[in-house]
């Protein structure tokens, strides 16, 4: 039978209350394992060699001399990692980003691997290795990369969607388009068009724990990887298959996640420190420097996006048109796509369309950074959004209120909303004390709304009572962020028991089945819905049991607040009987009690936000600092709202950054200039303030408890909010991202020569 | 290089050592002695995350050398909570929910002690510039704050 996922609205006694974390006290005494903190018996030291190039030819790699190197275990090029993904595209892409093959295609990109007793021999090892190289022409901007003459980095890239389907291979993966209506047509009802251009610049997820992994393959053909990651299963059936390896051989262990946002959700080292310790017979580590993090993992893309919105005077939108220009790093991929579906999210307008172009250039690969994609998008449509309501002198939020998407609303990329939290949010913010508070000198206030979809996905849950009535849950979505609590909070509530009677762990990808990964706010969401079913089977179990020990039919016992109850008067004087005492005799009643769940988890809900934001600029420096700040989202329910907020802030510090001052910057040689912390510049303590937050509780129709994913929508709005914020502080309209002091001030002084 | 032999005092106890003369403290703590607690997340003293306290100074543990350790005392997250008693500071990490991944907090909960001890009473800015050195990517800071302003309230025993 399919679990019932329909909203039970009844009162909750433990969800919602704002437990202690079970892993809180391994986190802060430092006894928590993460990537790097796992040692095996002889195990080695991996390094990777990378390409100084940002676009090469690898004519040749002599490692004869670094193999002579007393010490060096093993050596690996991809001549050691052969193609057997059989003509799968994106598989394929996955080994070369891996390990290069006949070119070398961004600064950073692997191209030999070795494995040695200590560091030292290693370093030494790499330095031995020589390759070489023909250089080639290169590209790192998205609209030069588009052009005709531009260095082409694939020639098997033939631009998806356009009919016919072109003859010559360029840099220009895909063309998609979104929307309904007609804009044309819409653009000539309105009165007043508003049509502006916008840049973003690349930047990274930047987690403080670096990509880790301890890889152990064994003569036998079974290996064993202890691993940071987003998705073990996917890290898994991934490393099996560029390995040649059955999935069954191959168990992945994930460690605490010391960050990921996105950027881990693809394998990069894991398959090469694979094929060193099968090559070497022994483990070895594989743990990346700052700087390897920055030039061969994560970012996400830079953009160039054209919006125009044609309004008419009462407010109503007419038209709206989006063109979003994305690069993918250097193998392809969708994330304009994903622009493009997210950028009208919010409005309900009759007349949209967006229009997406995916590049590839030489730069590394990008990954999913938190609700992908989506922040770029809202910033050039959040920024056009003020611009119109500035043009027919109408406060922004009000005009947000009139076109705010609703239940019923066919959205821009396609599915008609249920529920949903744009026109709340809104209305939240308009009546915020933020909005009403007095601001100083040289400060102006912001605010904007943000979209994600949500995911759900495949997802597996084991429930299982102990002999002494305690239980475990094991799941195989990875804690980035206190999702056991919250699953613990879900079992809990279901069975009727206290939260401490309930233990999450992690499992393994040996002891449970297949997960997708833990990425579009789908951990809580997905592994709580499977939890609950798996926990009402163990519930059905548990009745039956009471039934065996009472001898009377399972139809007249019923689970009550963690106990069963006989229903009648015949059975009026039968106690009840808690998990603890059926478990007892659970040896004599059938066995080992437990309830499995294997779901997709369909349904998730969308969720939306609005953030209010007050900026102040140096009109001498162009130094904006962030004075307050508040997020107002809709979580459906919040399971544990500690954990929410904490999202809510955490994405929130993550826009600011990427506003402010996040940047991959590159030189002509296409080498990239700032792959540290010093010169890529995170937020620090200093720079925030505290960020407010109010959890709205929409509830998703489509989970037990209404839950809605909350991990991303919070990074979609700062940028939008921000740019809007500095227009209203310094009066000047930045249309470029980050809004960094040297440009701030550039703007300023342009204003001040008009 | 021949390897230097270092005696040194971590978390009270009386600890000896061989590591080479260009080994980051670090590496020995973490690689030699087992003491996983301070994490290397850039290598190049700007995350904060390796902190540790010699002589009563807070310190990047990647920015020293293993071989400039003998006759200090070290104070690392392993050696923070009195047996099976948190210290405040802990304690109130994990009541404000002031960590989410966790990557960051054995430094921050260092970086904290030793603000701490030199400001009993700091104001929220004196906080945030007092851990503008460890960087956090998940909290946004918030609750770091607020549980460092509870564990200070705490140990002023205010």
């Amino acid at each position: 039978m399919p679990l019932d996922t329909s909203l039970v609205r009844k009162p909750f006694k433990v969800i919602g209350t704002r437990v202690r974390r079970p892993d809180g006290i391994d986190k802060v005494t430092g006894r928590a394992k993460y990537g790097a903190d796992a040692f095996a018996p002889g195990q080695l030291v991996g390094l990777v060699l990378r390409s100084p190039h940002a676009h090469a030819k690898i004519r040749k790699i002599d490692t004869s001399k670094a193999e002579k190197l007393p010490g060096v275990k093993a050596i690996i090029t991809s001549a050691d990692l052969p193609d057997l993904t059989g003509g799968d595209r994106s598989m394929r892409d996955i080994l070369e980003n891996c390990m290069a093959r006949s070119k070398a295609l961004y600064d950073g990109h692997a191209v030999a691997a070795v494995a040695a007793v200590d560091m030292h021999t290693a370093k030494q090892a790499l330095k031995l290795i020589k390759v070489d190289y023909q250089v080639l022409p290169h590209v790192t901007d998205v609209d030069e990369a588009l052009k005709p003459n531009a260095p082409l980095l694939h020639d098997d890239i033939f631009t998806e969607g356009i009919e016919p389907k072109p003859t010559k291979p360029s840099n220009f993966i895909k063309i998609a388009e979104y929307g309904h209506g007609d804009v044309e047509a819409g653009f000539k009802e309105a009165d007043v068009i508003i049509e502006k251009s916008y840049k973003t610049e690349q930047t990274h997820q930047g987690y403080i724990e670096p990509h880790a992994c301890l890889a152990n393959v064994s003569p036998d053909g079974t290996g064993e990887l202890w691993v940071t990651t987003q998705g073990p299963f996917v890290y898994r059936n991934q490393c099996a298959a560029l390995l040649g390896m059955d999935i069954n051989k191959l168990r992945v262990t994930s460690s605490e996640i010391g960050g990921g946002f996105g950027g881990k959700t693809h394998v990069w080292g894991e398959p090469v420190a694979l094929a060193l310790s099968r090559k070497a017979n022994r483990p070895v580590k594989l743990v990346m420097t700052r700087d390897e993090v920055f030039r061969a993992t994560g970012p996400t893309s830079s953009s160039s996006i054209d919006i125009k919105i044609g309004v008419r005077k009462d407010g109503t939108i007419t038209a709206a048109f989006a063109e979003l220009r994305y690069q993918n790093g250097a193998f392809p991929f969708t994330w304009a796509e994903f622009g493009a579906m997210t950028c009208w999210a919010c409005y309900d307008f009759k007349n949209v369309k967006s229009v997406s172009k995916d590049v590839v250039l030489n730069r590394p690969k990008c990954a999913a950074y938190r609700a992908p994609s989506a922040p770029i998008a809202a910033f050039a449509v959040e920024s056009t959004m003020d611009l119109v309501a500035a043009a027919i002198g109408m406060d922004p939020v009000d005009l947000r209120i009139k076109n705010a998407a609703k239940e019923g609303t066919k959205s821009s990329y396609g599915p008609v909303y249920g529920p949903i939290g744009i026109g709340p949010t809104l209305e939240a913010a308009k009546n915020h004390p933020h909005m009403k508070a007095k601001l100083g000198k040289n400060q102006g206030r912001g605010m904007a709304c943000g979209f994600w979809f949500n995911f759900g996905g495949q997802t597996c849950v084991d429930v299982n009572v102990t002999p002494d009535g305690s239980v475990t849950v094991a799941v195989g979505t990875v804690d980035v962020g206190g999702s056991r609590a919250s699953l613990a909070l879900a079992v809990a509530e279901e069975l009727g028991v206290p939260y401490e009677q309930v233990r999450v762990i992690v499992a393994d990808t040996s002891s449970l089945g297949h997960n997708d990964m833990t990425d579009g706010s789908r951990g809580t969401f997905s592994s709580s819905m499977a939890a609950v079913d798996a926990t009402r089977k163990a519930i059905q179990t548990l009745r039956e049991r009471a039934a065996k020990i009472w001898e009377i039919p399972v139809d007249e016992v019923e689970w009550m607040d963690g106990t069963a109850r006989a229903v009648g008067e015949k059975h009026g004087n039968k106690a009840p009987l808690s998990v603890k005492d059926i478990s007892a005799q659970a040896a004599n009643t059938g066995g080992p009690i437990a309830g499995h769940s294997e779901i997709v988890a369909d349904g998730a809900g969308v969720s939306f936000a609005t953030h209010i934001c007050d900026a102040e600029v140096d009109p001498e420096t162009g130094r904006t600092s962030i004075k307050r700040y508040t997020v107002i989202q809709d979580a459906g329910k919040a399971m544990h709202p500690s954990y929410v907020e904490g999202q809510y802030q955490g994405g929130a510090a993550q826009g600011i950054g990427w506003a402010l001052n996040e940047e991959y910057i590159y030189g002509k040689d296409g080498r990239l200039q700032n792959a540290g912390f010093l010169d890529y510049r995170i937020p620090v303590c200093s720079d925030l303030p505290m960020i407010d937050t109010q959890i709205l509780e929409i509830p998703t129709p489509n989970h037990p408890s209404g839950v809605r994913g909350v991990g991303e929508t919070s990074i979609v709005p700062p940028l939008g909010a921000i740019a809007n914020a500095i227009s209203n502080a310094a009066g000047v309209r930045l249309n470029h991202i980050p809004m960094s002091p040297p440009r701030v001030l550039k703007a300023i002084k342009a204003a001040k020569k008009k | 290089m021949s390897a230097v032999l270092v005696k040194t005092t971590i978390n009270g106890d009386t600890v000896e050592y061989a590591c080479q003369p260009d080994e980051p403290l670090l590496d020995v703590l973490r690689n030699r002695l087992g003491l996983t607690g301070a994490k290397e997340g850039c290598g190049t003293g700007d995350c904060g995350a390796c902190s540790v306290i010699v002589d009563g100074r807070l310190v990047c543990s990647c920015l020293v050398l293993g071989a400039e350790m003998d006759g200090k005392t070290l104070e690392t997250i392993e050696g923070m909570a009195d047996g099976d008693k948190l210290h405040p500071l802990q304690q109130q990490f994990i009541d404000h929910a002031a960590l989410q991944c966790g990557i960051c907090t054995p430094g921050f909960l260092i970086a904290a002690k030793a603000l701490l001890a030199k400001n009993p009473d700091p104001s929220e800015e004196e906080i945030r510039f007092g851990l503008a050195g460890n960087l956090c990517r998940c909290t946004g800071y918030d609750k770091i704050v607020r549980a460092v302003q509870a564990a200070a309230k705490e140990m002023r025993g205010a």
